[in-house]
């Protein structure tokens, strides 16, 4: 009889406990037999590898707990960004334990140092990581019920049906879990196998599922950081440098600021490794905090980027350069090499966290993807034993790299410290685009060599500036031996950039190296949504169409007939027939198409660009317009799409972040600070530039295992439109955005004071 | 101690229907006094210079951004609206347009949604007023920043909001 169950066991636990709590081992539940053998891709070790198996040494438990009202409550220790995490899970512990969705609670977790590597939230891993786990602890829920619903109503087990958090004997007789709960609970922790169910029995993975928070965030009752109300934590910004980790010397003028209206504190924060710092000031009101940074004067001591320009940083990348092996002889070249300028990293909640810091213990409120090493770093900054520092884990407003970095909370516990009182520690929004993370500014060489229609090697040199490995990630790689620890940051760059570089096409002999200059503080940077893989893509898929005009082959064609993975040349076949590949375009307007793999996902793009001069020249107050996308259709293959809305979703950020950055988002450095100051000065994309025609097909079970989607629809995009420009207009576009070396649509903030006021006339433009 | 001001005036106004009393200088702007004193935290920070609109609430029924508006500036009689009083004002648990947002499962992280369907919302009662339906052209005048990328939805969901509220308006002029 097919009981919907699979044969394969997992090992879990059933914990002691006043209800039934139901474990299972977050690096992976031991199998308890090997009867079926899991057939798992033969793939390359890449970045989902290691950090599903960082957590291999750890031996800690993930909690479902059946609670007496009837719901099931899990801790996720992951961070929920808006990647929609919270969802899947919620879907995945509902479907294996037969219980509506809306009766599952998940919850973030507090830092847990017992859990090690294993609640690090980054490269698009947790549902590769947490999937099978998750299964198996809800799985033993579900068998934990089930028997002591046996015990209760009599009969066999066997003749047991569990439906909508419901379990019926076989006599008709039923119990819901909610008066099970207790009786399920077990006095004595023990060790149980249990099977999951067979794929084709899951009735909620795989179909479409709206967010799990979705009620809350329409209703404005979503919480973040900022939005916690903690006692005594008043509101707190810091007047920052005028010029890029500048440090505050002194303060001038103290005693005036701290005579202002609501003003409780002002103090100097020294400028350090892991906090930014300034003069720091406490208020009643953000707003008041505002007035009274314009007001501080403060001198301020050098800045790290003060001599250099965008042509120094641009030479600079040129001179370190790795050198392409020796050419084939015979063979001819492509060769471009492509400059992609520093971009912004900001979410839309800028940084910030609370803090709470006393004498002998201190309690943090952030949105943090590796909170047990800020935890750790913030005991030994405040100078705490680890038991007495709490971190809690807040909603984040968006994160694109951002949140693996603690500089919040770092801030935020120096300035309670500092003061004696709890904060509430906002970023202003042109610190986070001056002072905060970026992604690095990048040069990549490409040179691919030809002979008699087949290409023969394939060489990528990308130089950047340095990318921002400590935090977190960093320390995960030493850990796990994929570098020394005693590594300098390039091997972490390196490292990284080994495990998520990829050419997916038959180019004969391929080499990608990464080569870095300054150190990883001399900017602030951070490896933003999708790390090197926009720029690599980009730079690759450019040089596939020069090799698919020069072989006089349609560039569609030409990918599918030199792609390497099947998987790959399926999404690409989805995608140009869903995107109608290859009708006809008005002049000044073209298709461009483009394939990613990573994450163990695959992806195809196939967008369509205007860049005839009356949408070029469209004219929007304090916005830049320029060429339009203007239909994009994006097929993902995501190995086992758990919620495809949740997956259309991701793709659909990812495709206006590609968008972007191929065409318009970018900072400009001048006097050792980016001039970009407000969202109406670094262009992400806004309405009159996304797409109106937007089609994301999400492919069916593929490899049954779920692959990374968060960042996934930026690479695919970004090359896309790129592609699509240069035929479109002729011109091969060789920088990145296309549109950064046109004049400044702005003018920009000054730096001193270092954030713009806030207008007094709203209610002008009230509509 | 230094010195503080000897007297902090006082506003009142009608916020989500109820009269609210505060006490602080006149120019601190509307969003601080609705998140830091009256702790209503649904309309978020995003840039405070009218930029992001993720603050974006309603005043007497039209959309502004209180980030830009001195507290001073606030009547007694006027009426403010913000996320979490919207649906109240259809007397439903939902607004049509939060509604909308929820069947197109518009949001991602959710940070600029409070603001954008109070933007949305403003947007369709406007048209709906002068006998008009949205454009295109109306939705790509939209300035609210979405960081997640979520635009391509929030079309979508205005249309069917506006569908939706067709129904409301002769319920609420």
């Amino acid at each position: 009889m097919d009981d919907g169950v699979s044969r394969r066991r997992f090992i879990g636990y059933l914990l002691a406990g006043p209800t039934l709590i139901a474990a299972a081992n977050l690096s992976g539940p031991r199998r308890a037999d090997a009867a079926v053998p899991t057939v798992q891709p033969v793939d390359e070790y890449d970045l989902s590898d290691l950090l599903t198996d960082a957590a291999m040494p750890t031996s800690n438990l993930i909690t479902v707990v059946v609670n007496n009202d009837g719901t099931v409550s899990f801790a996720l220790p992951r961070a929920e960004v808006g990647q929609g995490i919270t969802t899947a899970v919620a879907m995945t512990i509902a479907d294996e334990m037969e219980l509506p969705i809306g009766k599952v609670k998940v919850t973030l977790a507090d830092a847990r140092p017992e859990l090690l590597f294993n609640q690090f939230t980054g490269g698009s891993n947790t549902m590769h990581a947490i999937y099978t786990p998750v299964r198996t602890a809800a799985a033993i829920a579900r068998a934990g019920l089930t028997r002591a619903a046996v015990a209760h109503l009599g009969g066999r087990a066997s003749g047991y049906t569990v439906h909508d958090g419901v379990i019926t004997g076989p006599d008709g007789r039923s119990v819901r879990f909610s008066d099970l709960a207790r009786r399920a609970a077990v006095a004595k922790t023990t060790e149980v196998s249990v099977a999951l169910k067979r794929r084709s029995a899951q009735t909620i993975v795989g179909r479409p599922q709206g967010r799990v928070d979705a009620r809350d965030i329409v209703t404005g009752h979503k919480q973040f950081a900022m939005d916690l109300s903690v006692p005594g934590a008043l509101p707190t910004m810091v007047c920052r440098p005028p010029t890029i980790n500048g440090g505050a010397e002194k303060i001038l003028n103290g005693a005036k600021v701290r005579a202002m209206p609501g003003i409780t504190d002002v103090a100097l924060i020294p400028h350090t490794p892991y906090v930014a710092g300034g003069v720091a000031v406490r208020a009643q009101t953000f707003g008041q905090c505002i007035d009274a940074i314009r007001a501080l004067r403060v001198s301020w001591g050098p800045g790290s980027v003060d001599t250099k320009t965008e042509a120094s940083v641009l030479a600079d990348l040129k001179a370190a350069e790795l050198p392409m092996p020796p050419a084939v002889p015979l063979t001819n070249a492509i060769d471009e090499t492509f400059t992609f300028y520093q971009r912004p990293g900001d979410p839309l909640e800028p940084n910030c966290a609370v803090a709470d810091v006393r004498s002998d213990r201190a309690e943090i409120w952030s949105c943090l993807k590796s909170p047990i090493w800020a935890r750790e770093q913030i005991a030994l900054n405040l100078g705490l034993p680890l038991q007495n520092v709490i971190v809690h884990v807040a909603q984040g407003g968006g994160s694109f790299g951002r949140h693996l970095f603690c500089d919040a909370a770092f801030e935020a516990a120096v300035i309670s410290k500092r003061l004696g009182k709890p904060v509430k520690l906002m970023w202003s929004r042109t610190d986070s685009f001056r002072q905060g993370r970026s992604h690095p500014m990048v040069t990549s060489r490409v040179r691919a060599q030809h002979l008699a229609g087949n290409v023969v090697a394939f060489d990528q040199r990308h130089t950047s500036v340095a990318t921002d490995f400590t935090q977190g990630l960093g320390e995960l790689l030493t850990a796990t031996a994929a570098v020394p620890p005693d590594a300098n940051y390039l091997e972490y760059s390196a490292a990284i950039f080994l495990l998520t570089a990829s050419v997916p096409y038959n180019f004969g002999v391929a080499t990608q190296l990464l080569n870095e200059v300054y150190e990883y503080s001399t900017f602030n940077t951070s490896s933003v949504r999708n790390i090197y893989s926009p720029e690599m893509r980009t730079a690759g898929e450019l040089i596939v169409d020069k090799l698919a005009e020069t072989f006089d082959t349609d560039p569609y064609q030409f990918r599918r007939q030199f792609i390497r993975d099947d998987r790959v040349r399926a999404v690409l076949d989805k995608a140009a027939s869903a995107g109608q590949w290859g009708r006809a375009m008005q002049p000044g307007t073209a298709q461009g198409i483009a394939i990613h793999r990573e994450y163990k996902s695959a992806a195809a793009c196939v967008v369509e660009i205007d860049c005839t001069p009356a949408t070029v020249n469209r004219t929007v107050t304090d916005g830049f317009t320029g060429p339009r996308v203007t239909r994009v259709t994006f097929a993902v293959d995501a190995g086992l799409p758990i919620n495809p809305l949740g997956i259309e979703a991701q793709m659909l950020g990812g495709i206006n972040d590609g968008i972007a950055q191929a065409l318009t988002f970018s900072l400009h450095l001048q006097d050792g600070h980016w001039l970009e100051g407000s969202w109406d000065n670094a262009y992400y994309t806004r309405q009159w530039n996304t797409p109106p025609d937007v089609d994301v097909i999400v492919m069916p079970t593929t490899t049954g295992t779920p692959g990374g989607i968060g960042e996934f629809g930026v690479a695919a995009t970004m090359a896309a439109t790129a592609c699509a420009y240069w035929r479109a207009t002729g011109t091969f576009p060789t920088q990145f955005p296309i549109n950064h070396d046109q004049a400044l649509g702005f003018t920009p903030y000054p730096t001193v004071p270092p954030l713009p006021q806030s207008p007094t006339d709203g209610l002008k433009y009230a509509q | 101690m230094p010195s503080k001001e000897p007297t902090v005036p006082r506003h009142s106004f009608i916020v989500n229907g109820k009269r609210v009393q505060v006490q602080c200088e006149g120019d601190v702007r509307l969003l601080w006094v609705l998140r830091d004193i009256l702790g209503i935290t649904g309309p978020k920070y995003g840039c405070g210079l009218r930029v992001c609109r993720a603050c974006t609430c309603h005043i007497n029924g039209k959309e502004f951004n209180p980030c830009s508006v001195p507290v001073s500036q606030i009547k007694p009689d006027d009426e403010i609206t913000t996320i979490e009083g919207l649906a109240a004002t259809v007397g439903k648990g939902l607004h049509p347009m939060q509604q909308a947002w929820i069947d197109h499962d518009v949001a991602q992280c959710g940070y600029c949604q409070p603001g954008q369907i109070m933007t949305a919302a403003a947007l369709v009662r406007r048209k709906q007023a002068a006998g008009q339906t949205v454009t295109d052209a109306d939705l790509e005048q939209i300035r609210n920043i979405c960081r997640c990328g979520t635009y391509f939805r929030i079309r979508e969901a205005i249309v069917a909001g506006e569908t939706a509220m067709r129904g409301e308006l002769t319920h609420t002029g």
